[in-house]
């Protein structure tokens, strides 16, 4: 065995940018696609379309979630082959800590509020 | 001057803030005072401050920037341990009508820095030094993916430190305990600088910290040396890969949460208050969900250096390699779904109670699983007893009971009983000081050759090995003692005497820990004095099986001038038994980066907008940022970015080595 097996001259050099950076189309889509979504917020909001405040907070929330998903599509290029799989890993990922951290958290929190809050704001202001 | 005018110039700094009146703090300022004085003197007389600056502080080469790292955890040990022993005085005297010497106003501060320190500027660098000392090295790669980033983070992690320090004889650090539960650290009970010292020395080491994780995340997914498929890495480079994802994920939480807790302290919001729809349970929630993954990120590059140290020690390939990855990778998700175990006793239901006692039950399987591979690496080895296998098995006897006692912990009704005593405190030290201490001990010594040309001798560092173990167990096992008898933990004062004793024998044990920690000093000294007698020219001083063992040592500033391709698990055994030859010519120009004083600078505004903050100074504050923002611009016009080493010199590196290595044989 000789150092030629052993060694690859300038594998130091491997900058790969397999990630790719979209054509015009794809940004044009994008675009449209993420002022058509910021523009329907507005909309439900300022025209009072759905019936209660609680629905239009939901819808909003829906709204924001694929538009996030526009941004990592169409700006970030994500699919599943970027990077050689490992953004979608970290997404999963970051998906996963994110679901943890706050359902957890509302989970938990709703716990201790009915445990150890038993009087509202205005009891608590009354007391010595 | 008029009063006005003092009050925009230093906001709430005035004379005051000088501990003028405490002796103790006054003669510790004259002690680091005169030490730094001769320092600086020492590094004028020799005229080294150019050599400091060009070769070392401005230095992007991540050896060494580990070093620097390690090198900071080790000045900062002395301070936590300081803390230590001046809290194990205080407890050993404070009984009946005996006030003690150390008023609570000023040990509930010790209390506070010696956690705060030990996590965040002992613990922390050691892991972050060692992984950037042997990562690259593992991985056959020439220095981490952003070598900037890295000087960068190393200088934020310093501020932070500086920061503390600052506390000591500018202000007060604060009383709240290590992790500054509201309301306690809320403006209506905390409104002096302490808290703010907190937050700010968090803050800023905090940024180089995330920094640092992405940096060595980066590093270990995209420069790998060919053939080095992530199943084949060393477990030490597994282990820090998990250790980064950890960091990377918790630490934006932890930032979140204390800048709610600055908002509330500096814009009055109420986040954490007790009153307008605040509340403080929310932080204690937040702080713990990074807390937790925290102390996996302690803990996880321990278990690497001793799964290292085991298989080299004991000549065998470690048993059960796989396993010990998916122990890892188990052990990283489980750590996001335990930390509600740190509050049991907050009143949650029994649902929620028994939900997490169960899942960190749970994580004691795969880490159950990683302490019997490295039996079954031991069994039938031939175990060669040098430094690091020491404490590679004082390790594992001690972990394993601070691991029982985590268990027991882990019960919510027995956690109802054991709550906030001594036998928590007893258990987490067991665990640290057991486990990510002593793996930091077990590290330097297996690494030290690696990065200086020498060993360490071996007889001081037998000396340290047991004085820590001896005296862990003489100051720890009191404490639990202590805790099952209901003592609680951070009392400055006892009315029973019976307790006195345990005490005692805990004080006695912190001085058997202050022998440890000097004969580590001397075993530096004396290994320094000798090194040409401990000089190892092979560059594998223990028969090594990983990547880091096939360079010299210390390595060249390259690491490796031809990049090494990886065949197998243990690359450096692998290619010693197929009779490696090391490449004697065709050596060609590297590209390198280069050198930069800019993290130095950046890192330097951080702290003094730190300072300022804390201080409310506001005109400082705003200069501060503002040249921040100016120096990072103007850092990105900087284009002498990298430089080639030119094959001549290369040549020139590496004929020197061949020549070292005949004269050996």
């Amino acid at each position: 065995m000789t150092a030629a097996d052993t060694h690859a001259p300038g594998a130091h050099e491997g900058h790969g940018h397999d990630a790719g950076h979209g054509s015009l189309k794809d940004y044009v889509i994008g675009f449209v696609l993420a002022v058509i979504l910021t523009a329907i917020p507005f909309w439900l909001v300022m025209g009072h379309v759905l019936p209660t405040a609680q629905m239009t907070a939901v819808a909003v929330m829906g709204l924001a979630v694929i538009q996030v998903l526009v941004h990592m599509i169409y700006f970030l290029h994500m699919n599943s082959r970027s990077e050689g799989g490992w953004t979608l890993l970290a997404l999963m990922f970051t998906l996963i800590l994110v679901v943890i951290t706050l359902s957890g958290s509302l989970w938990v929190m709703h716990n201790l509020n009915t445990h150890m809050m038993p009087v509202t704001a205005h009891d608590m202001q009354q007391m010595p | 001057m008029s009063p006005d005018l003092v009050k925009f110039l230093f906001g709430r700094l005035t004379w005051d803030a000088i501990p003028f009146h405490e002796p103790i703090l006054l003669a510790t300022f004259a002690v680091v005072a005169l030490g730094g004085v001769a320092v600086l003197g020492l590094l004028t007389y020799y005229k080294a401050w150019g050599y400091l600056w060009r070769e070392w502080l401005t230095s992007v080469d991540h050896k060494k920037i580990g070093v620097m790292y390690i090198i900071l955890a080790i000045v900062m040990l002395l301070r936590g341990f300081a803390d230590a022993l001046m809290m194990r005085a205080q407890q050993a005297i404070a009984f009946g009508d005996h006030a003690g010497y150390l008023p609570p106003h000023h040990y509930d501060q010790i209390f506070t820095a010696h956690g705060v320190i030990m996590i965040f500027f002992v613990a922390m660098p050691l892991v972050t030094g060692l992984m950037n000392l042997v990562v690259p090295l593992q991985i056959g790669a020439r220095d981490v993916a952003f070598p900037f980033l890295n000087n960068f983070s190393f200088w934020m992690t310093v501020g932070g430190a500086v920061t503390v320090m600052l506390s000591l004889f500018v202000g007060e650090f604060a009383r709240t305990g290590w992790l500054a539960y509201p309301p306690l650290s809320n403006l209506a009970y905390s409104p002096d600088v302490g808290v703010d010292y907190y937050i700010w020395a968090l803050q800023v080491a905090g940024v180089g910290t995330t920094l640092s994780g992405i940096n060595l995340i980066v590093t270990i997914i995209k420069m790998r040396a060919p053939g080095l498929s992530l199943m084949k890495m060393p477990v030490f480079t597994w282990t820090s890969l998990c250790t980064n994802v950890l960091i990377v994920a918790t630490f934006p939480i932890l930032t979140a949460t204390l800048a709610l807790l600055t908002a509330d302290r500096y814009l009055y919001t109420n986040f954490f208050t007790n009153d307008f729809g605040g509340n403080p349970m929310m932080y204690v929630n937040l702080i713990w969900i990074w807390g937790h993954p925290e102390v996996y990120i302690l803990i996880l590059p321990a278990f690497g250096v001793f799964s290292e140290v085991v298989s080299t020690f004991c000549g065998k390939r470690l048993f059960g390699y796989s396993s010990m990855v998916y122990a890892t990778v188990v052990i990283t998700i489980l750590s996001y779904l335990v930390w509600l175990h740190h509050f049991f006793t907050m009143g949650s239901g029994a649902s929620v109670n028994s939900f997490f006692g169960i899942t960190t039950m749970i994580i004691s399987i795969p880490t159950g699983a990683k302490i019997f591979n490295w039996l079954f690496t031991m069994y039938r080895g031939r175990i060669r007893f040098e430094t690091p296998m020491l404490w590679t098995v004082g390790f594992m006897v001690t972990f394993v009971i601070g691991g029982m006692t985590g268990v027991l912990l882990a019960v919510p009704p027995a956690d109802f009983v054991l709550h906030n005593s001594l036998f928590l405190i007893a258990h987490f030290h067991n665990v640290i000081i057991g486990g990510v201490v002593f793996g930091m001990f077990a590290g330097i010594n297996y690494w030290f050759p690696k990065a200086f040309g020498f060993k360490l001798n071996s007889f001081w560092g037998k000396v340290s090995f047991w004085c820590w173990l001896v005296g862990f167990w003489v100051a720890f096992a009191p404490l639990y003692v202590l805790g099952l008898m209901g003592v609680t933990r951070r009392l400055n004062h006892f009315e029973d005497p019976s307790l006195q004793i345990w005490f005692v024998i805990a004080a006695i044990g912190a001085v058997i820990i202050l022998f440890g920690i000097l004969a580590f000093l001397v075993q530096i000294i004396v290994s320094i004095r000798d090194r040409e007698a401990l000089r190892d020219v092979t560059g594998d001083p223990w028969g090594g099986r990983t990547l880091e063992w096939a360079t010299s040592s210390p390595p060249p500033a390259y690491n490796f001038a031809f990049t090494p391709v990886i065949h197998q698990i243990d690359a450096w055994w692998d290619m010693k038994q197929r009779g490696y030859e090391r490449p004697t010519s065709g050596f060609i120009p590297i590209h390198m980066p280069a050198n930069t004083g800019a993290g130095v600078v950046l890192a330097g505004i951080s702290t003094v907008l730190g300072f300022a903050m804390i201080w409310h100074i506001w005109w400082l504050a705003a200069l501060s940022f503002v040249a921040l923002i100016a120096s990072t611009i103007v850092h990105t016009f900087n284009f002498k970015r990298d430089y080639y080493i030119p094959a001549e010199e290369v040549v020139r590196v590496e004929d020197e080595r061949t020549q070292a290595l005949r004269s050996l044989a």
